[in-house]
């Protein structure tokens, strides 16, 4: 069993845990996963390190939750523990020698753009941050994407945090105005293809981070295959990092469907029990 | 006395149509008066070829004598002096083409039935044996990379001879390929788990959510003070046919599809690993994981199952019990056929599978009659899943981690076959890691070498 030390809701779907894993947090590097699963019965579920702390030996990882198993573990608090964590897995983020570098990131995938934010602030990087969130109530992790970034805009879809917009329209105009090395990011895969679409015209390399389904997260079950330059890949082992403007959106979209009717039963089965579980109370 | 009977005694098993719905164990196993008949069909012969015939070199007339006798517990005693994994062995080993294969009984006639004593002496050892106490320590520690048949075994005869053996899985559970890959129906997970428990009675240590090559690497292992690191990491890497269509949906690896069965139990209720319904069902290979495959897609309630596969049925690799128990269950086979492309609906999951006719010409390099397309043939199958289950090489992690380990061009570690020596000091490996995808027994046979020649090579003070 793998303690949780710290607990932190973001807004009503995402949330924050700490967790004692110090094998883990000795290697852990920008970009990495680990696999969580909660209890005995649980599924491994793809998570990534928002942040960790070899001294402590603390993993951190933010997720939403999106079916029984995040809701699962939503309901966990500190004191808790969950069965298993393993990692870090996936190959680390290749951040060295960015100089001018733009970070988008879109809803949950800001918890995964921060750290490597973080890291490229750290390094002397120039780095900009785009946020966009659908509403202002789920913005999380605001101050602390200011604090590593030289310039942080948060979008709004319905403006309701005053600066309405999609991150692309910010990131088009930043484009006009700064010559990055490089654009990263991470988010929703149809926001990622249309940063990429957006990139393209000023050959800003781009690299996005890939979240599909996978079963083991080591390179054993090939259910996170993406197409990228008509090469298959593994996202588990090969990414999940890849160069944007090679990677088959479409298909990693189709793909990330497969189980989506059993998650919203199985979700809607959660959410029952809990019902029947305060009815019985 | 000689039981001349010219056919081994049958096990009872479950009835094709009724097992075919669940995942309990297909065959019952003998009883103890079946394993005294059979036993008793022995000739306990002097120079012993079944014996040569068995990768872990199991004294085999000296245990089914036992048996004819009687004496189950000096049955099991003579097992476990070889076999680490006797009740894993007993059924999944592919005994027709190695101890049974050399049985003077089966010149004419069956062999005597190695296989089924073997396990019913390793399940009455469980029930009725006392576990082994942990030997006296010699103080040296060794590390064991996978806790599959290879590492199992490696680590429970190091752990024998005193070593202080700490064994590292990826996995969230040890057993390797005996609990992600051969289902419940073939190898009951609770017998895999009583064997580990009797490791651990030994006194191996089991550290899981270990992923060697990226939670610690093998140069970090020796450093900790571990002298010698055995590598036992199997072929994780699935193969895919590189065919169009083959990222739709609906599409698995075998391992994808066979870990979410077996080792996430997405075929038990509450269980929260899903496996998507699938109802027409094309599995791609000739194999063991082939039949595994197939067979569990049966028992998730798939309406029709085939195995397609490119040579003919002599040509399969898969045991011979397998394919029988698949096709009395309803499995189709469609022989001399490959897939060239799968074509998929408007929302991208796989409808069909495109074919073409195969013919067997001269035999290739492995001995078998080489598959050449006929040309101008189609054959097309209706299916909703496909599983492709043609083979899979080693998982490039700790290659790609330890620079000073070789590995050949299909990805597998170059280590001695007799000893397990790697081009490393302190580092051996076995295998499927070292040979590609082959079978328990064999890997068996690997880490047993490796740890004997760890030993050696401890008590010689190379290491």
């Amino acid at each position: 069993m793998y303690r949780i030390v710290e607990a932190q809701r973001y807004n009503p779907q995402v949330k924050r845990l700490t967790v004692e894993a110090p094998r883990v947090a000795r290697r852990a590097r920008p970009g990495q996963f680990v696999m969580v699963r909660v209890d005995e019965r649980g599924e491994r579920i793809p998570l990534t390190i928002a942040d960790s702390d070899a001294a402590s030996g603390r993993v951190t990882i933010i997720f939403q939750e999106v079916g029984c198993s995040t809701a699962m573990l939503g309901a966990l608090e500190a004191g808790d523990a969950v069965a298993d964590i393993v990692g870090p897995l996936g190959v680390p983020s290749h951040l060295e020698g960015l100089g001018r570098v733009c970070v988008v990131g879109g809803g949950l995938g800001c918890a995964i753009a921060y750290p490597q934010a973080k890291a490229l602030f750290g390094m002397g990087a120039h780095v900009d941050i785009i946020a966009g969130f659908r509403s202002a109530s789920l913005i999380f992790l605001e101050e602390e994407m200011r604090a590593v970034s030289h310039g942080l805009t948060v979008c709004t879809d319905d403006g309701s945090n005053g600066c309405k917009g999609l991150v692309t329209d910010i990131l088009k105009a930043a484009l006009e105005k700064t010559d990055y090395d490089a654009v990263i990011a991470i988010g929703p895969l149809v926001m990622m293809k249309f940063v990429c679409l957006t990139t393209k015209p000023y050959a800003v390399p781009t690299i996005v981070s890939m979240n599909p389904i996978m079963v083991d997260g080591t390179g054993m079950c090939g259910c996170c295959r993406v197409t990228v330059g008509g090469e298959v890949k593994f996202a588990c082992v090969d990414g999940p990092d890849f160069d944007g403007h090679l990677v088959d959106f479409d298909e990693a979209m189709r793909r990330n469907t497969i189980y989506r009717a059993q998650e919203q039963r199985s979700l809607q089965d959660h959410i029952c029990r809990g019902e029947e579980r305060l009815h019985a109370q | 006395m000689l039981n001349k009977s010219t056919t081994k005694t049958p096990m009872p098993e479950q009835e094709p149509a009724l097992r075919a719905r669940n995942f309990e164990e297909v065959a019952f196993g003998y009883t103890q008066a079946q394993a005294k008949r059979e036993a008793e069909r022995c000739l306990r012969c002097k120079n012993k070829p079944c014996v040569s015939g068995c990768p872990v070199g199991v004294d085999i007339p000296a245990f089914v004598g036992a048996l004819a006798e009687g004496d189950t517990a000096a049955a099991a005693d003579v097992i476990r002096r070889a076999n680490a994994l006797p009740a894993v062995c007993g059924r999944v080993c592919p005994q027709e083409t190695q101890c049974e294969q050399l049985c003077v009984r089966g010149r004419n006639g069956e062999p005597v039935a190695i296989g089924r004593l073997e396990r019913y002496t390793a399940d009455w050892a469980m029930e009725y044996g006392e576990d082994e106490t942990p030997a006296a320590p010699n103080g040296v520690r060794a590390a064991v990379v996978g806790s599959g048949p290879a590492g199992l075994t490696c680590a429970g005869a190091l752990a024998r001879l005193g070593y202080a053996v700490t064994v590292f899985e990826a996995f969230h559970k040890p057993g390797g390929v005996l609990v992600y890959g051969i289902p419940e129906f073939r190898l009951p997970k609770a017998i895999v788990a009583r064997e580990i428990a009797q490791l651990e009675a030994r006194g191996v240590v089991i550290e899981t959510n270990c992923v060697v090559g990226r939670t610690v690497t093998v140069d970090e292992l020796l450093a900790e003070g571990y002298r010698a690191v055995f590598v036992g990491s199997g072929a994780g890497l699935p193969t895919f046919m590189g065919i169009p269509g083959e990222n739709l949906n609906g599409v698995y690896s075998a391992n994808e599809f066979l870990t979410r069965v077996n080792l996430m139990r997405a075929f038990e209720k509450g269980a929260q690993t899903p496996i998507q319904p699938v109802r027409r069902v094309a599995v791609v290979g000739g194999g063991n994981v082939a039949m595994d495959a197939a067979r569990c897609a049966l028992r998730l309630g798939a309406e029709s199952v085939s195995i397609v596969y490119r040579r003919g049925e002599q040509e399969m690799p898969a045991r011979a019990e397998e394919i029988h128990h698949a096709r009395e269950e309803g499995i189709a086979f469609r022989l001399l056929v490959n897939p060239v492309s799968l074509i998929g609906d408007e929302q991208g999951w796989v409808r069909e599978m495109v074919c073409v006719e195969m013919e067997l010409s001269e035999p290739d390099e492995s001995g078998r009659r080489r598959p050449v397309p006929k040309e101008g043939s189609r054959v097309t199958l209706p299916v909703d899943a496909v599983v492709m289950a043609i083979g899979s090489s080693p998982n490039p992690l700790i290659r790609q981690t330890t620079p000073d380990l070789a590995a050949n061009r299909w990805g597998c570690l170059v280590a001695d076959e007799a000893t397990g020596r790697t081009a490393k000091r302190g580092v051996y490996a076995g295998g499927d890691a070292v040979t590609g995808a082959a079978t328990v027994i064999l890997a068996m046979g690997a880490g047993q070498a490796a740890a004997r020649a760890i030993h050696e090579d401890i008590t010689d003070g190379r290491l």
